[in-house]
């Protein structure tokens, strides 16, 4: 007889997704509930180990947080208190899709769709462009969008899914300005192993925390001075004759001679040969340098012509001309060590050192790997060539508004080094490299929307010149953010940040209905918190919302969920279908694409919808046409369905899962769809990873045969060499037009002198664009704050076990700084900014840099959300910084974005406050206070008590 | 004689806390367990954990180093904690050294947490019975799993492989080899509890560069006829001596 | 230490008991050597009967401690290594010899067993009496071990515990005594009323002695060999948890230093000056009332003057 009495234990695989890094987990289950939850060792990604965070989710499961039903906000109750009845998904669906349907038969703009910390872009977008809207985009702006700007536009690739530093044969590993955030898992293996093997690791951040902590040198850093930093640096690199030259002549467009013709249309581009290229989303090779043996100009990479990258020539014609080597060398000749040591707080021997550890190890521990290759130019390399020098960053760099100059500068400092794609440098991952810039496109005229018709174009893409804009006759932004417009030319993720101010205040226009999905607008993903919630609850003159219909997708009780119409209850990752495709940003490792799914381990709870199949329904009833045929029936039953026959056009054989197509599984990237897709990834540990043959693994910017590989995959449309671009082309085209040269759209009047400056093509430093607009005698202190580790990504479902590791945060002040402001360690404090003030209690550190102040980020909570007591440490002793922090800053009379002005990156970093003691008295409890909410219908209660066993007790 | 005992290593514990929610996870639902938790919503939530990672700041700034410090039980070859215990539920295992609680046997007198100088051991307020560490002895004999997977729990989640498991007794282990090669240490040693779990401290990796290493007869300036060279008018001992 | 309430009264409550039990035994051992006056059975029986009040008193104290009451019967098993488990093998024992002492007395089942050499009859109380102070003077070591035993605790890991156990409950007990034998024996009241006082005054030097030594205890312990990195200044910031934990429940007064002061203050009043007065005045009972509530603050200080090695691990959040 079975024995009925022992609990039933099953093992299931799938991906996790308590942050962004998407680890193979395997979910043990005993009884039905999750018991155990590992990392998967068979997983490429993580081999087995798993963070703090994935070891909570049998928290994040079982929270009492957890949306369980539609709901619907109670007639006559206030946006933002919370009040709700609960509606069938019927209710649900046809209010949405009646109102949707309205929007897309009149002015498909009026909805606007934006995505937190999704992992489903590819879906979204497909949905919002089959809508007809432009005003799409998921959390890129307000995250790390100048790291991926700021490097794609320089060396086609980027940091985390893109790329990143390949630690197991570097010998000196530099992270600069990572906030504890991207990557987790997979840096931490790596650095370890890195570690262990005896490499040197300098970390550069105003704080040392995490990884910082275990730095072989912490180089303390104000704040936002990052660029001056790397400009120092390329400055003494230079300066010593440390770069490597054979890499930038043949990799780079360090040799090709610039038109200095000042006069010229052309001024500030390459020059080219008048030999007629086919016209694509490529680089052609038909610049020129100057040979040093003919002293004359050649075609670039003329067999057995060597280019002068320094001096200046004159071409028959007259015109002046200079390597672009050269300016950049102008450029950095006034960037000294000791400038920046008055800028950084480093001081400018250790800048020295840091420049010449870099240049040294790069050139003398020199990395031969016996892999034959063949470049772009058919020249046959018998091996491959590493400089052992890698770098890592993130937010750090990127959430400053010269974010994007700065990340070029390190872009540019790791091509001098020679160290793209290379062993022991930055290591692409596919599908990047990607064309410099990227062949994606918006459409660049208002007519691409149009009534009951998808957009004409992408909601993101990635402009190559001025004409590349999202912008009316009169250079006005179609996009409800701003993307893409004169503003904010290079917002290649969207400026999520400033939707909801935009649509409250009508600018550039007013829109109908706004859908968030999984992103905290009305608290931690903003700034200057406490307005957005007033305007996500403001009213005209007529008693109508300024935003008049609000719809969140959430599976948590958000403290957005508060300000919604219409709540809709998502699933967790446990509950899903989910794929981390090669259309949107899969976890490729260096070796090759890589991509991964989820498969759901437990049936949703309560009533809960994944928000894909809700996107799939509507879709469905709107009739839109890639989910509906032409007769307007229905084409997929639900999102795995969906997923194994979609093809980007029919036949194209390209689909969300690159793995396992073609009707037995037997091809990869293209294939006919295969309908036991699911089934083989679930077989597979729920990941396909494709590995390169060893030639095609490296330099794959000039790799024939990958590039090759690639284009017959489909993974791009041109085999053609993709070189970095030190010296911006892009950049210059704006400035030109900027400057009223040659026949593309120019600027409008106000905006001419901001494109002017900031869109040059080399690498400059200025002070944030907040600093500028600070009076740094007042508010002296720089604020950022870090991601804790065991937190991070986390923080949306108040996690049981995570909570109590992190309950309520401290703004970590320099001990000498807050003795000099007279505030002793656990004081309570206010910290104001120019745009708001907090209260929170101050901890002394010694781990920071002096003119910084931190705090982990997003511990703070309303009182009430989450389903937590309204006496919870998060909203009575835990802050926000975000209250202090503004979403715009005023320029000339207008506001204008508080982001970088060339990509819209969210200056999250440049905020500078004062602090104080309060006065005695005071209440010793956070500020600012909301009223507290309370729990939805449908929410489990919370417990005060919890002893919590998976399955029977043995 | 076998003692199992973990070695962490400091060196590159990065603090990240999976050690923690790892074992907790495990613990609750495993022979440990439960592992309370009250107010796991509301104020101050505080629950039983077996391990936590704690974190030091060492020097004044910019001397500064973070220390991240897991810490759980430490296994003691001479464990303080067990010849006070008054039934006997507080034991250590002849066959592996581990120190373990007999739940059943518990009294709930804490003194066995009095007497440990780590303060390793935690009441859980729900079952009132002591609780630790127990190096997870549900797992590593468990011959229902691979292998690899007979390993403590938090063994298995370090992200960075900061945490070694194995017989500190046996010369030639894994453990035994870092505790020799990598100066591994015991806490407070001056009590001669003699902890079985061993930590390792950091190490810092210098590089040297010689002044010399900065002037190379390849170094591509050259190429561009940019080496610091004096112009030719500039003042020589031509100017001023005749000899 | 955080102090227990059920460990205060259980400590101090079997001190008074065992004291007075050591008082009476004391007078009938004077008597039979005819230095005091013979004093009736039935001071006795009604001294050992509060005796035993006072221990059981201690022992329900004691139960109030345990997470499972019900399994105190398993503490027996460990007496070779712990002295709880003998203490809790000697403090029903002691409170046997009590009873039978008491009931000896009360039956008047007292036979002479038994003559000494100088004449003195040794009689079955005489044979419990001594039976009783043995255990009595066995359960003080106890008590006292229990804690300076802890070596680690160095507050504590000193011969003056056990002493100060022996003579804070000895004290306590002669002042009780003295009360008792005002209104039951006021025959050896004096005799009794001079013991108190030098048992007083010399719990008064062993408790000051105490009180001495342990400010100038320097801690073995500190943050470097706690985390073993050789660093004058090392400071913790995050402990691990924020909401608290049994690490700062249980190990933790929660009080200032200057609560702490105040209460040392209130017991070397309390429990010594006043009683000494109120002793030399001859009103017995207040000062047992005094010296008692003294007993329960120094008990209370005792605690929370004890500075558990493992606090190093725990003193700060963020």
């Amino acid at each position: 007889m079975p024995d009925t009495t022992a609990p039933i234990r099953e093992v299931k695989k799938t991906t996790c997704y308590m942050c962004a890094c998407r680890c193979g987990i395997r979910v043990h289950l005993e009884d039905g509930r999750v018991r155990y939850i590992d990392g998967n060792p068979e997983h490429p990604l993580n081999q087995g180990v798993i963070c703090a965070k994935g070891s909570s989710g049998i928290m994040k499961q079982y929270s009492p947080a957890r949306l369980t039903k539609p709901l619907l906000r109670k007639p006559g109750a206030e946006r933002g208190a919370g009040a709700f009845e609960p509606i069938s998904w019927e209710q649900a669906f046809s209010i949405l899709s009646e109102r949707l349907a309205k929007i897309r038969a009149s002015d498909p703009k009026k909805f606007a769709l934006f995505t937190g910390r999704d992992q489903m872009q590819a879906l979204t977008g497909l949905f919002a462009r089959q809508f007809g809207t432009p005003n799409y985009a998921a959390h890129g702006g307000f995250c790390s969008v100048n790291m991926a700007a700021g490097m794609i536009y320089t060396i086609g690739g980027s940091f985390w899914e893109f790329g990143g530093p390949d630690l197991d044969r570097a010998k000196l590993f530099v992270m600069i300005g990572t906030a504890e955030d991207h990557h987790s898992n997979p840096m931490k293996i790596a650095l370890s192993k890195f570690k262990r093997n005896g490499g040197r690791f300098v970390s550069i951040n105003p704080v040392r925390t995490g990884y910082s902590a275990i730095a072989d040198e912490w180089v303390p850093i104000r704040p936002g001075t990052d660029g001056a930093l790397l400009l120092a640096i390329i400055h003494e690199i230079i300066a010593q004759g440390l770069y490597d030259r054979d890499f930038l002549v043949r990799y780079t467009n360090a040799g090709q001679l610039v038109n200095l013709d000042e006069k010229s249309d052309e001024f500030g581009m390459f020059l080219r040969t008048e030999v007629p290229e086919e016209e694509g989303c490529f680089d052609p090779q038909n610049k020129l340098w100057w040979d040093r043996a003919a002293n004359k100009p050649v075609v670039t990479h003329t067999e057995g012509c060597d280019p002068y990258l320094l001096g200046e020539f004159k071409l028959s014609d007259g015109t002046p001309v200079k390597p672009s080597f050269q300016l950049l060398q102008e450029r950095v000749k006034d960037y000294t060590p000791e400038w920046a040591e008055g800028l950084t707080g480093i001081p400018a021997a250790t800048i020295r050192r840091l420049a010449q550890e870099m240049g040294v190890t790069a050139r003398d521990q020199k990395i031969e790997l016996p892999i034959a290759w063949t470049d772009s130019w058919g020249k046959d390399h018998d091996t491959v060539t590493g400089n052992p020098v890698a770098f890592h960053a993130m937010r750090g760099l990127a959430a400053h508004s010269n974010g994007f100059h700065t990340i070029r500068a390190l872009a540019i400092l790791m091509s001098l080094l020679g160290t793209i794609d290379r062993p022991g440098g930055f290591r692409h991952k596919a599908p990047f490299p990607r064309p410099i810039p990227p062949c994606a496109k918006t459409p660049n005229t208002p007519l691409a929307v149009k009534p009951n018709s998808p957009l004409d174009g992408m909601a993101l893409g990635w402009p190559a010149e001025p004409d590349d804009l999202f912008v009316d006759e009169a250079g006005k932004p179609v996009r409800i953010d701003k993307a893409f417009s004169w503003e904010y030319p290079l917002s290649v993720h969207g400026l999520m940040h400033n939707v909801i101010t935009n649509a409250w205040r009508g600018d550039p226009y007013h829109i109908d209905t706004l859908l968030i999905f999984m992103a905290n607008m009305a608290w931690n993903s903003t700034m200057n918190t406490a307005e957005v919630r007033k305007m996500l609850n403001d009213k005209d003159e007529q008693g109508e919302y300024r935003i008049p219909f609000i719809a969140v997708c959430d599976a948590f009780q958000s403290e957005m969920t508060a300000f919604a119409d219409l709540v809709l209850p998502d699933t967790t990752y446990l509950e899903r279908h989910d794929v981390m495709s090669m259309l949107d940003r899969p976890i490729s490792e260096f070796d090759g694409p890589v991509d991964s799914v989820r498969i759901p381990v437990l049936p949703p709870t309560g009533e809960c919808k994944p928000f894909q199949e809700v996107l799939i329904e509507l879709g469905t009833r709107l009739k839109l046409p890639a989910f509906t045929t032409k007769e307007g029936v229905r084409k997929y039953r639900d999102y795995p369905d969906f997923i194994v026959n979609y093809e980007t056009e029919p036949g194209s054989g390209i689909g969300f899962l690159a793995g396992w197509r073609g009707r037995g599984g037997e091809k990869f990237m293209r294939g006919e769809p295969n309908p036991r897709q699911w089934e083989m990834y679930s077989q597979n540990d729920c990941v396909y990873h494709h590995e390169l043959p060893k030639s095609y693994q490296y330099m794959r910017n000039w790799n024939q045969g990958y590039l090759d590989w690639s284009q017959r995959s489909r993974i791009t449309r041109y085999a053609e060499p993709i070189l970095i671009h030190l010296y911006s082309e892009v950049l210059q085209k704006f400035r030109l037009a900027a400057q009223g040269k040659g026949i593309t759209r120019k600027p409008p009047e106000h905006l001419k002198r901001r494109i002017e400056t900031y869109f040059d093509p080399l690498p400059f430093y200025f002070d944030p664009l907040e600093v500028q607009a600070t009076d740094t005698r007042q508010y002296p202190l720089a604020a950022v704050t870090q991601r804790p580790m065991a937190m991070y990504h986390s923080w949306d479902s108040q996690n049981a076990w995570l909570r109590q590791i992190h309950a309520h945060n401290y703004l970590f002040v320099n001990a000498r700084t807050a003795r000099l402001a007279g505030i002793d360690d656990g004081d309570w404090i206010r910290v104001e900014s120019q745009w708001g003030k907090v209260r929170c209690m101050a901890r002394h550190s010694e781990a920071v840099e002096p003119g910084t102040v931190w705090t982990w980020n997003a511990i703070g909570k309303a009182a009430g959300a989450w389903n937590l007591t309204p006496d919870a440490n998060e909203s009575r002793l835990g802050f926000l910084l975000n209250h202090v922090i503004s979403e715009e800053l005023p320029e000339g009379g207008r506001r204008i974005s508080n982001s970088d002005p060339i990509t819209g990156q969210a200056a999250w970093y440049d905020v500078r406050v004062r602090i104080s003691k309060v006065s005695p008295g005071e209440t010793a409890e956070t500020s600012p206070q909301f009223a507290p909410l309370k729990p939805y219908p449908g929410q489990e209660e919370r417990k005060s008590l919890w002893s919590f066993v998976a399955g029977r007790r043995p | 004689m076998t003692q199992l005992a973990l070695v962490i290593d400091l060196n590159v514990c990065v603090g990240c806390h999976a050690c923690v929610t790892s074992c907790k996870e495990w613990n609750t639902s495993g022979q440990a367990g439960p592992l309370t938790d009250f107010n796991p919503y509301g104020a101050d939530p505080t629950g039983t954990f077996f391990n936590r990672v704690q974190t030091f700041e060492v020097g004044e700034f910019p001397n500064t180093e973070t220390v991240h410090f897991p810490k759980s039980c430490l296994h003691c070859e001479e464990p303080p904690c067990v010849p006070v215990c008054p039934t006997g539920a507080s034991y250590k295992r002849k066959e592996d050294g581990i120190v373990l609680v007999d739940y059943d046997k518990c009294i709930g007198c804490k003194y066995c947490s009095w007497a440990c100088p780590y303060g390793a051991r935690e009441i859980d307020e729900q079952q009132k019975v002591m609780k630790k560490c127990t190096l997870c002895v549900d797992r590593i004999y468990d011959q229902s799993l691979p292998e690899i997977d007979r390993k403590p729990a938090c063994v298995k989640a370090c992200p960075t492989s900061a945490r070694l498991f194995g017989d500190v007794h046996d010369p030639d282990s894994e453990v035994s080899k870092a505790i020799r090669e990598s100066g591994g240490y015991q806490l407070m040693p001056e009590w001669g509890t003699q902890p079985a779990n061993h930590y390792l401290p950091r190490r810092k990796t210098q590089l040297r560069i010689f002044d010399d290493e900065l002037v190379r007869a390849d170094n591509p300036l050259k190429i561009e006829g940019r080496l610091p060279k004096p112009a030719k008018s500039e003042p020589s001992l031509d100017d001023v001596t005749s000899w | 230490m955080h102090p227990a309430f059920s460990v205060i009264f259980l400590t101090t409550l079997i001190g008074v008991g065992q004291g007075l039990f050591l008082a009476l035994f004391t007078v009938e051992s004077y008597a039979a050597f005819d230095l005091l006056p013979k004093q009736a059975s039935r001071f006795y029986a009604l001294g050992s009967l509060v005796a035993l009040g006072f221990l059981v008193a201690g022992l329900i104290a004691s139960f109030f401690h345990l997470g499972h009451p019900e399994r105190a019967w398993r503490s027996a098993a460990k007496w070779r290594t712990s002295w709880l488990s003998r203490e809790v093998i000697v403090l029903p024992a002691f409170m046997g010899a009590v009873f039978l002492y008491g009931a000896a007395h009360f039956g008047g089942f007292n036979p002479v067993l038994a003559t000494l050499p100088s004449g003195a009859p040794v009689n079955v109380t005489a044979i419990l009496g001594v039976a009783g102070t043995a255990l009595a003077f066995a359960l003080f070591i106890c008590t006292g071990m229990i804690y300076a035993c802890l070596r680690f605790l160095q507050e504590w890991h000193t011969p003056l515990t056990v002493i100060n156990y022996i003579l804070l409950g000895g004290a306590s007990g002669f002042v009780l005594t003295t009360a008792l034998a005002a209104f039951a024996a006021p025959g050896v009241a004096g005799f009794l009323g001079g013991w108190a006082i030098i048992l007083t005054t010399l719990a008064f030097i062993g408790r000051a002695a105490a009180l001495l030594r342990n400010a100038r205890l320097r801690p073995k312990s500190t943050l470097r060999t706690a985390i073993g990195v050789k660093h004058p200044r090392i400071v913790q910031k995050a402990q691990g948890a924020m909401g608290g934990s049994f690490n700062t429940r249980e190990f933790f007064h929660g009080r200032t230093a200057g609560f702490l002061r105040q209460v040392k203050w209130v017991f070397l009043l309390m429990a010594f000056i006043l009683p000494l007065g109120l002793l030399a005045g001859g009103f017995a009972a207040a000062a047992f009332v005094a010296q008692y509530l003294g007993l329960l603050a120094e008990r209370w200080f005792f605690f929370a003057q004890a500075n558990h090695p493992q606090n190093l691990y725990y003193q700060a959040v963020s």
